[in-house]
């Protein structure tokens, strides 16, 4: 075996020694022919006779040159860089054709290297956790939309956590921060920033290890611990300019919500590779995280969102049948076992549970953008064709020279490869800013977007689809060739008429098969762009359109009248702004984060458990309804006197009010909701809770009361203007209210809503920007295809055009022709289409697989590009000369 | 076979170079070429020049050394010698050879006895 390296290794040398080794070469064999002339003349011949018996004796010294190489050196390497100079050279001659080839190829190959990319970090790539396949997100089996039903109390998690035997380690985070749910105090203005409360083993149970400094510590997580909080790498970037000694430091830190201004220490910095965010809570950012400690949130409900390790060897199966046996056995809370028991636990892959859902999306782009590339081959086979068809004459020549088909078609190979290369490294280039802009996208709901990169995976996948590229549209003028005629191509034959039947065949089938390809594409853009505009359609319950949030920051000192009078001054203040027609106060925000209670009629009897739906809760002022733009259906607003009387009211939603009181008045009817009696007052029309296509849940609207404190507070105007123009007159106001009023986003409501169909819009953009690239494609190959046969029959057109053809009935007949290849297409790509949508069906909304309307739209717009692109050739031939073409051979 | 020189067989040439150096020592091409002509008797078609290729192919494999030198006559050249994995390889190949030539004998015996029952 060693001989073989040691042969290879001294083969590459001598490949780059070729000019030392031929002189050694040529030294010896000049001493041999002196040796052999001498032992001639030695045996009595003459000089000459020795010269020339001697050179006999050796043989030819070309040809022992030739052979010495091949023995020495890498032939097949030289052979290759001969057809890759010859390429090399043919392209740069043909430089048109050359740039039209790589453009193409390079956006098909960066359409495919982007989508690859993206598929590859949601759904092939493993998490960037250690060992990421024993995580398990743990939620209710039934999980109501709203957060509450995906979560635990802390109660059950440490029930769970001391009876599993399945898991190595079980955590979770608190799923209600809204964003901006902290202030950090520094130097100058008080800057908002979202903190995370994180349950302790988190980070262990994820396997992240903190970049600098360290995890909590177990004496963090109990009640009234020294304040820690871990700060999240971008943040400490940003925040503390990436300065280490931040660590161990402490800061001012005030929630939100209790609004105690705490000193924190910060005692470590986690790693740039752990976005929280792109893996719990898709285009959100967490700045900083705080320990959750039990004890504070024992009487809060269901707040956890649970996460496990599972221990090796234990299966997502086992641990669910434990998790099946333990969940029901828990209670709510140990201090109320009368609030009742009874959980249920199902147990998803972390990995599943974050990207499960875009699994169809992603494949379905995936598909689309490998349409775009087959029908890029097709493109290139075709104008290689042409290409073909003008240097047949020059492989004729070469093949007469003595060239076998093998090495014709072996540089014709080279030359596809070479533009599939070249195409390739210009789509790396195209993919990846795509992917450099995608990446920082933060406000698109997809999860790990973040961490997209070009790496190994997506350069192998590179070089695949360049290489088959190459090989499926490389050999096809070489096929035309093998099937051609030597002399009739070395002939000096112009452009007749019988010529080529087979190869225009062979073109026009291509050009079909584009059409169609292209149809494909259309029909189901088209299919998922009406979806899109359908969502955009839904009544969402409120108006995004001119309404803006901005969070607000007040000191009540945790006395609720005084928090009542603090909103009633923030409201009244803005409501004087001008342009401002409303201004309400809510603690949470629709197509946000959202928690729900239970609620049941109060009836003669205590209503049983079961009796309770579970509802969304918003804590909102008066006039928050109007700024909101939500309408009330009967009843009427909270007002400020039930803020100052203390009284206890809720508006309901329809939804609830009919599964409550079905067919009767609501109003004035007594509710228990979230434990406490209220009396109904109004009834709103449905809002859409969690995205516009999920259908509208149960929602309630309390004011604040001593029994409900407001989970962080959001001012939403409404104004004629545009929100950013508010933007300055709202903050002074909030400034002169409190000085302390942090620099917080003005944020438009419509950014809520673009961000949770954001997915959608990204599903759209993408196969819609495919379907007009495939279309492109296809109009080029019609132009090609057709161009080309009136080149070719310039003569025909001319002799019919001398014998009285009029202009019109020409250019009929070639717009005929090309309509006759386009209804082929389109024909053979509606049925292609009928089969491909019903593969889309789920990814639609409103939308049948079949919409005719759809259907229709995407066929004539199709047809009219070909015959666009058919067109200009036909107006071409019906200009023709009869004169000049028939001169001209 | 007549009068018609025989062709060689693939890696022949390789072998006979090996056992040329391995009997003669040190030689140059010239002398590999000469020697191998004497020994078969003008029998194999033998190029001179093909030797050259041999020569280089088994120097890359380590199994012939090549050394700059002057011959007899004060002219330049280069002398080639055996290797030890030269010497191992050889052995190998003929131990091989002598057993295809004896098979490849028993099986054409039988032939020829089949021919004639």
């Amino acid at each position: 075996m060693k001989h073989f390296f040691q042969e290879a290794l001294n083969r590459t040398r001598s490949f780059f020694r070729k000019a030392p080794l031929d002189q050694e070469l040529n030294v010896e064999m000049a001493t041999h022919v002196e040796m052999a002339v001498e032992e001639n003349m030695r045996r009595g011949m003459s000089v000459e006779e020795a010269r020339r018996q001697a050179l006999v004796q050796f043989g030819g010294v070309q040809q022992a040159r030739e052979r010495h190489r091949e023995s020495r050196g890498l032939p097949w390497l030289d052979v290759l860089m001969q057809d890759l100079r010859f390429a090399f050279r043919t392209l740069r001659r043909d430089s048109s054709f050359t740039i039209i080839a790589v453009v193409i190829l390079a956006l098909g190959i960066g359409a495919n290297i982007a989508v690859f990319s993206v598929v590859n970090t949601i759904l092939l790539r493993p998490l960037p956790f250690r060992d990421a396949q024993q995580l398990v997100r743990i939620v209710e089996k039934d999980a109501k939309s709203g957060e509450s039903g995906r979560t635990y109390t802390a109660d059950a998690t440490q029930d769970f956590q001391q009876q599993n035997r399945s898991f190595q380690s079980v955590s979770g985070y608190f799923a209600f921060t809204g964003p901006n749910n902290f202030k950090l105090s520094g130097s100058s203005q008080p800057l908002p920033a979202t903190g995370m409360l994180v349950a302790e083993g988190f980070f262990e149970t994820l396997g992240v290890q903190p970049a600098i400094g360290r995890l909590f510590r177990r004496e963090e997580f109990v009640h009234h611990a020294q304040p820690a909080a871990l700060l999240s790498y971008p943040f400490w970037k940003r925040r503390f300019g990436g300065d280490p000694s931040v660590v161990g430091r402490t800061v001012d830190l005030s929630d939100k919500v209790d609004l105690n201004n705490k000193s924190v220490t910060v005692v470590g910095v986690l790693p740039d590779t752990f976005d929280f965010g792109s893996v719990f809570s898709p285009g959100a950012k967490v700045d900083l995280f705080v320990p959750y400690i039990m004890d504070d949130f024992r009487e809060d409900g269901n707040d956890l969102a649970l996460v496990g390790r599972l221990k090796a060897g234990v299966s997502i199966a086992q641990a669910q049948n434990e998790a099946d046996l333990l969940f029901p056995q828990f209670y709510f809370e140990h201090k109320h076992p009368d609030y009742g028991k009874g959980y249920t636990g199902q147990l998803t892959g972390l990995k599943e549970y974050v990207s499960g859902k875009l699994r169809r999306s992603l494949i379905v782009l995936w598909c689309a953008v490998g349409l775009i590339l087959l029908i890029v081959c097709v493109n290139l086979s075709n104008l290689l064709l042409a290409r073909a068809a003008a240097r047949s004459k020059e492989f004729a020549m070469r093949s007469a020279l003595g060239a076998r088909l093998g090495r014709i078609v072996r540089q014709l190979l080279t030359e596809s490869l070479v533009l599939a290369g070249v195409g390739a490294v210009l789509g790396l280039g195209i993919g990846w800013s795509i992917l450099a802009y995608l990446a920082h996208q933060g406000s698109l709901a997809l999860p790990l977007l973040s961490t997209v990169r070009i790496d190994g995976a997506a350069l192998a996948w590179t070089l695949l689809i360049a290489v088959g590229a190459a090989v499926l549209f490389g050999p096809a003028p070489a096929l035309r060739m093998s099937a051609g005629n030597l002399q009739e191509a070395l002939k000096d034959s112009g452009h007749g008429t019988s010529q080529g039947r087979e190869h225009d065949r062979l073109r026009s089938t291509l050009v079909i098969t584009e059409i169609a390809l292209a149809c494909v594409l259309l029909v189901g853009a088209g299919l998922l762009l009406r979806s899109f505009l359908r969502v955009l359609d839904v009544d969402l319950g409120f108006e995004p359109s001119r309404a803006a949030a901005v969070s607000v920051d007040y000191d009540d000192g945790g006395n609720v009248a005084r928090q009542a009078a603090i909103w009633q001054q923030v409201v009244q203040r803005a409501s004087t702004i001008p342009g401002i027609e409303a201004a309400g106060i809510s603690d949470n925000l629709p197509m946000s984060r959202n928690r729900s209670w239970g609620i049941a009629a109060k009836g003669e009897q205590k209503p049983k458990e079961g009796d309770f739906i579970g509802v969304f809760v918003y804590i909102v002022s008066p006039g928050y309804l109007k700024a909101m733009g939500m309408r009330l259906l009967q009843g009427r607003d909270i007002s400020w006197d039930d803020l100052v009387n203390n009284r206890n009211v809720v508006v309901l939603n329809d939804t609830v009010a009919r599964k409550l009181w079905p067919g009767q008045n609501p109003i004035g009817r007594m509710a228990i909701a979230g434990g406490a009696v209220s009396e109904v007052i109004g009834v709103i029309a449905d809002v859409r809770e969690s995205s516009a296509e999920d259908s509208a849940g149960a929602q309630m609207y309390l004011p604040a009361t001593k029994q409900f404190g407001p989970e962080g507070s959001y001012l939403v105007v409404r104004s004629r203007l545009p929100p950013a123009a508010l933007a300055m007159s709202v903050m002074q106001t909030l400034r002169d209210i409190n000085p302390g009023q942090s620099a917080s986003e003005f944020k438009p409501i419509q950014a809520l809503v673009d961000h949770a169909t954001s997915p959608r819009r990204f599903f759209v953009l993408l196969v819609g920007v495919f379907a007009g690239l495939g279309l492109l494609l296809a109009s080029l190959g019609i132009y090609g295809v057709i161009s080309y046969s009136v080149t070719r029959q310039t003569q025909e057109i001319g002799i019919r055009i001398a014998l009285g053809a009029t202009e019109g009935r020409v250019l009929l007949d070639v717009i005929g022709k090309t309509l006759q290849l386009a209804l082929i297409g389109i024909a053979v790509g509606i049925g292609a289409s009928l089969a491909a949508t019903r593969l889309i069906a789920s990814l639609l909304f409103q939308t049948a697989p079949t919409d005719p309307l759809t259907f229709a739209g995407m066929l004539v717009l199709l047809g009219a590009v070909a015959l666009l692109a058919g067109y200009l050739p036909a107006r071409r031939a019906s200009k023709i000369d009869p004169l000049v073409a028939l001169r001209t051979n | 076979m007549g009068k018609s020189k025989l062709d060689l067989l693939q890696g022949t040439l390789d072998m006979m170079v090996l056992q040329t150096l391995t009997s003669m020592g040190p030689l140059h091409g010239y002398g590999i070429a000469r020697r191998i002509e004497q020994v078969s008797q003008k029998e194999v078609l033998l190029n001179q020049g093909t030797i050259y290729a041999s020569l280089v192919r088994l120097q890359q494999r380590g199994w012939i050394a090549a050394k700059w030198g002057i011959s007899d006559k004060n002219r330049k050249a280069r002398f080639y010698s055996i290797t030890r994995a030269g010497q191992k390889q050889l052995e190998q190949d003929t131990a091989y050879w002598e057993r295809l030539a004896g098979v490849m004998g028993r099986v054409l015996a039988m032939q020829s006895e089949g021919d004639e029952p």
